[in-house]
């Protein structure tokens, strides 16, 4: 372990008072960022040379972030549990057999949310509820059902304190699945995400629209490619956290992101930026993430020791890592203004074309890097189109059109989309409000997704534009719920705070609604 | 394909509201009759050229050329100065279009689309062009919905209708001399097509505007409930009720009362009362 400044420890010192003290977080909140500060004394990571300078958190400059994934990661980023093999063997470490009717399985659930650990120390993977349910839901009849998964549901929401917890549905119709989608209307509330798999061949329209008609109320589910994903990462596949794509039973142990904007500022021009800059931040980033892997795997004693690798309900073998990227409009139009060209991005052919060859190379660096411990992904990380945080200003997530530039009509829109959104297995995805006249006729946004998937587009979400609940940028907050935050009160969900941060930085409530 | 040419006051590519899923609609310019309430005012007539808009246009997207209006896309910022300007409720923004012409515009929509729906105006105005079209979008598999006042004889374009996957109808009144009232015109005519297109399965659904200043609404939904009964089962029609709003309408005509949402509910028990299943207030 490398030796720290005194200034680092006394800063540090001076934040872990202000957390202490801190008016507006909860003490679950305080828990959580008073161990990152611990972690952050710490200097253990095999750092590969030149990171330092491009990790560093200057605003506007900033090449590469690591998302506050800490100095010495305890355990992988991203936990997705094979809740399957729980429900059919129970678990000995929280000794529990397996479940014997309905009430036990949502019991055990509820229990085992309370012990998966991932990034923000709630599970970013709930299950694939549907599925899970489903072999009890006869045992009772449907309005004791819904009440209890309603309850479940509430429960959910008031302990899992944060939207980057993910369920999945789909794409086959069930029963469980139909009265999840019903409860979720009516709530209206922020956790979990929900992710519907939907493949025209497998989902009946008209459960296809029973979740539109969700989405229309709660921002939830979104729709995911199902075709698309198994293609990738076969059908043993999950949908975590904002929209990330990982295999069931693993994860990812680490995400890093490239700041494709301020990359771009350091080249001379377009050539400059393809031969010399990129490729010297692309290494870096992937020795990085190496390290880290590395740290996790060999080190951290994760995969030997917790109860969920022991068990069998994750594999070491199953995880993969995450190479994301964000800001590449920006990086197109600052490249672009280098050459002296008048181009935007979403808007020009030749600026979205640049935008593609930048994603082409990104692939191909990606495709020759040999990862560690990344068997599950043929040895390779998986590309990511990052979401954004909440500090991000001027930077738009993944591959999105700036908000306030987006295309006049949807149609070009979601055009621009089918240019990116293949290149990103472990998730990408764009977000559209609507206006509430698509209530009263659902199948327009069925006719959308249905055309969508069929150019190649990924993942999509869909709100109306009055709802309460929204979608941030992969996650879900409630406004009323903002409006507390931003009056001074104490709220109980974490993503609550990044939400006013991305509407103050990202203009996430001015999108433009279709 | 024929050399068929139409006036399309515009195309929206994504329409929610034209019809079931998602469609282009293009609107056609020209209407036969004159509603008080009409919402867009500037599809009714054709351009009579007189260059008023011109003068007022603030990008220069429109110029006279040889005595014609001429409009040029590129350049406008649709700030309607021009159909704010026209006394004609005329738009000199409307582009004679071939059905080629539509058919691309139509076409950057697939696969995202499940059908179009011609709008208007008065899009039964143009009949063969309206036959070439949805000829050309059958090919293309794709549903196809006409939207009419039902003032021109439908039973006489078999080939449109063999063709045309429904019509939505207006029915603005029942009586003669309500219709008289709120269009100009009588209405044998559009009860005709009601009739006809119930028997041969093309009513795809009705609409009434309500304005109760004009007209007893629950008397035109009780009205339309029996007239229809002798040539289908109206359990299978849709019917949309629209609360008059007076977004859009000329000046003189912005007086009406806007129905609230309750008297809107009480149609719908009434409609639904009748016989009707699927009635949608908008």
């Amino acid at each position: 372990m490398r030796p720290i400044t005194m200034e680092k420890v006394e800063t540090t010192r001076q934040e872990i008072l202000d957390i202490i003290t801190s008016p507006t977080l909860t003490h679950e909140q305080k828990l959580t960022n008073l161990a990152g500060k611990a972690d952050s004394l710490l200097e253990v990571l095999d750092l590969p040379e030149g990171l330092e300078e491009l990790l560093e958190p200057v605003e506007g400059k900033q090449c590469i972030c690591d998302l506050f994934e800490g100095h010495a990661p305890m355990r992988p980023r991203y936990i997705v549990p094979d809740y399957e093999k729980f429900m059919k063997e129970g678990c000995k470490f929280l000794q529990l057999d397996a479940p014997k009717d309905f009430f036990e399985a949502l019991n055990h659930l509820l229990i085992m949310y309370k012990h998966v650990p991932s990034i923000t120390n709630y599970p970013v993977y709930v299950g694939a509820l549907d599925k899970l349910l489903e072999p009890f839901i006869d045992e009772v009849d449907e309005a004791t059902a819904k009440k209890f998964i309603k309850m479940f549901l509430v429960h959910v929401d008031r302990t899992v304190l944060d939207s980057f917890s993910h369920a999945n549905l789909g794409p086959e119709e069930t029963k469980a699945g139909r009265i999840i989608l019903e409860c979720e209307e009516e709530l209206e509330q922020a956790v979990p995400n929900i992710t519907f798999k939907y493949d025209p061949d497998v989902t009946p329209d008209a459960y296809a629209v029973r979740a539109i008609k969700t989405a229309l109320k709660s921002a939830k589910p979104s729709f995911a490619n199902h075709k698309m994903f198994c293609k990738e990462l076969t059908d043993n596949y999950v949908i975590a956290s904002c929209y990330n794509g990982l295999k069931y039973g693993g994860g990812s142990y680490t995400l890093c992101r490239l700041i494709l904007g301020n990359i771009a500022k350091r080249a001379e021009n377009i050539k400059d930026f393809k031969e010399r800059v990129l490729p010297y931040v692309l290494d870096i980033q992937a020795r990085y993430m190496d390290a880290r892997v590395r740290f996790i795997v060999e080190e951290s004693g994760f995969f030997e020791n917790h109860f969920l690798a022991k068990e069998g309900l994750i594999h070491r073998d199953r995880f993969t890592a995450m190479y994301g990227m964000v800001g590449m409009a920006e990086a197109v139009n600052i490249l672009m203004e280098k050459e002296g060209k008048n181009f935007r991005y979403g808007k020009d052919v030749e600026a979205d074309a640049l935008g593609v060859e930048i994603m082409e190379q990104i692939k191909a660096f990606n495709d020759s890097h040999e990862a560690p411990y990344c068997e599950a992904t043929g040895g390779h990380y998986l590309l990511h189109a990052q979401v954004g945080i909440a500090q991000d200003q001027g930077i738009s997530p993944g591959t999105r059109i700036p908000i306030g530039e987006e295309p006049e009509e949807l149609i070009d829109h979601l055009k621009h989309c089918s240019l990116f959104h293949k290149y990103f297995p472990s998730g990408t995805g764009d977000i559209f409000p609507v206006e509430a006249t698509a209530k009263k006729n659902p199948e327009f946004i069925l006719d959308i997704i249905k055309g969508a998937f069929q150019m190649d587009l990924r993942y999509l979400s869909f709100h109306d534009k009055d709802s309460d609940v929204i979608r941030v940028t992969g996650y879900l907050v409630k406004k009323s719920e903002l409006e507390k935050f931003k009056a001074g009160q104490r709220v109980l969900q974490n993503t609550t705070h990044l939400g006013t941060g991305a509407a103050k930085n990202g203009h996430i409530l001015e999108r433009k609604v279709r | 394909m024929s050399g068929l040419v139409a006036p399309v006051n515009r195309i929206i590519p994504f329409s929610a509201v034209d019809g079931p899923g998602n469609r282009t609609a293009v609107f056609l310019q020209g209407c036969n009759i004159d509603c008080k309430y009409c919402h867009n005012p500037e599809t009714r007539a054709l351009c009579i050229h007189c260059g008023m808009c011109v003068r007022k246009c603030p990008t220069g997207a429109l110029q006279l050329v040889e005595g014609k209006v001429h409009f040029e896309p590129a350049k406008c910022v649709a700030c309607d100065t021009c159909i704010k300007t026209c006394t004609h409720d005329a738009s000199p923004r409307v582009l004679w279009m071939t059905v080629e012409e539509v058919i691309t515009e139509i076409k950057k929509q697939i696969p995202f689309i499940r059908g179009i729906t011609v709008s208007g105006g008065e899009c039964t105005l143009y009949p063969e062009f309206l036959t070439a079209l949805f000829s050309e979008c059958k090919k293309l598999g794709l549903h196809t919905l006409i939207d009419s006042n039902g003032m021109v004889d439908l039973g006489v374009y078999p080939e449109l209708l063999s063709v045309t996957d429904g019509v939505m109808l207006d029915i603005k009144a029942f009586s003669e001399k309500d219709h008289v009232m709120v269009t100009g015109f009588t209405n044998n005519q559009v009860l005709k097509n009601a009739a006809f297109l119930a028997k041969c399965g093309k009513l795809y659904e009705i609409r009434t505007v309500v304005v109760r200043e004009l007209f007893d609404p629950a008397g035109v939904i009780e009205s339309i409930a029996e007239y229809l009964c002798a040539y289908m089962d109206i359990s299978m029609l849709r019917y949309k009720l629209i609360a008059y709003r007076p977004f859009g309408v000329r000046e003189q005509y912005q007086t009406y009362e806007s129905p609230d949402v309750s008297y809107m509910e009480q149609l719908k028990d009434i409609a639904i009362q009748v016989g009707f299943q699927e009635v949608i207030i908008i």
